[in-house]
């Protein structure tokens, strides 16, 4: 079984008004040394049943159809083997 | 003139619109439920404001994979009338009808309050009944509105005029206190390049009545029905 572990964010030079949050946060907390946030969305998807090249195949699809939008944001992912 | 106004789980604005079509313009008008796949011969379709599918992924990420959508991009290619309010605006970026993105407003908070915009084109069906550079007063109320669209399409837009409308003040000035979310350009509202098909944050079907206290949403209905009779 292969599960894909995709992560989302936004290209760098966009505005990420999260992350500008999340760093003030970071500063208030005392937690030093962090020069930029950024917040993206973790999504995982498993396939039970597919080769490792399909589950590739099928991740990448779902990455440039649906899970990101290409003008505002990047992608990446891992295809990681489990024991089903 | 017959309106379609499409309903995705989630639309809020879709009873709104209805109203001021029906009752304020006294025109026909049907909602298009997003799993439908025919159109019922409307003249033009509205995309209302809301919450589409709870705006998982992104705001109008999942609503442009509905059936009706289909529909609605052939009618749009065929010259057919789109407007996409708020959500609507959303899931016609989304879908490719109009170029860029929209997303988080910079300040991170939902906006709901009434803005100024300044009307930038008046040849188009849905701002005729505008005077060019007209300022008008509609809501907004949006989390996700702030325009995004690399610099190639900013300017590919500016010169073939599709920039509709703009956040300014009452005055008309293009300031950044007047940008409610962030907009690159101050942008509000935009249009192909046929100029059919328009997309924009603020919403002129809550200002089409005295007892709401605003009306200069109004003239946008009058464009589109005006527009329908001479054509």
């Amino acid at each position: 079984m292969f599960k894909a572990n995709v992560t989302v964010h936004y290209k760098q030079g966009i505005l990420d008004p999260q992350g500008k949050a999340v760093h003030h946060a970071l500063q208030s907390l005392g937690i030093q040394g962090a020069d930029e946030v950024r917040v993206g969305k973790h999504i995982v998807m498993t396939f039970p049943d597919l080769s490792k090249k399909e589950a590739d195949e099928a991740t990448k699809k779902a990455c440039d159809k649906i899970l990101s939008n290409p003008v505002i944001e990047d992608y990446d992912y891992e295809l990681v083997e489990e024991k089903s | 003139m017959k309106f379609g106004v499409v309903v995705f789980p989630g639309s809020n604005c879709d009873h709104d619109v209805y109203h001021v079509i029906r009752h304020v313009m006294e025109e026909s008008v049907v909602y298009l439920w997003h799993k439908d796949t025919d159109l019922q011969n409307v003249d033009a379709v509205i995309l209302p404001g809301g919450f589409s599918y709870g705006d998982y992924l992104r705001a109008g990420a999942i609503a442009r994979f509905s059936p009706i959508m289909q529909e609605v991009v052939n009618f749009a290619n065929d010259g057919g009338l789109v407007l996409g309010i708020c959500n609507g605006f959303q899931v016609l970026t989304e879908v490719g009808l109009l170029p860029g993105a929209l997303t988080s407003n910079d300040h991170t908070r939902f906006v709901c309050k009434t803005v100024h915009l300044r009307t930038e084109n008046v040849d188009t069906p849905f701002t005729s009944e505008y005077e060019q550079g007209q300022v008008i007063a509609l809501p907004v109320a949006h989390a996700e509105g702030r325009y995004y669209a690399d610099t190639e399409t900013l300017n590919l837009l500016h010169q073939e005029n599709r920039i509709i409308f703009r956040y300014s003040d009452p005055d008309g000035n293009l300031t950044e206190e007047s940008n409610p979310n962030g907009s690159l350009k101050n942008i509000a509202g935009i249009c192909n390049k046929e100029g059919n098909v328009l997309g924009m944050m603020p919403h002129p079907e809550r200002a089409c009545e005295n007892i709401l206290g605003l009306t200069d949403g109004l003239a946008m209905f009058h464009s589109l029905i005006d527009n329908r009779v001479m054509a």
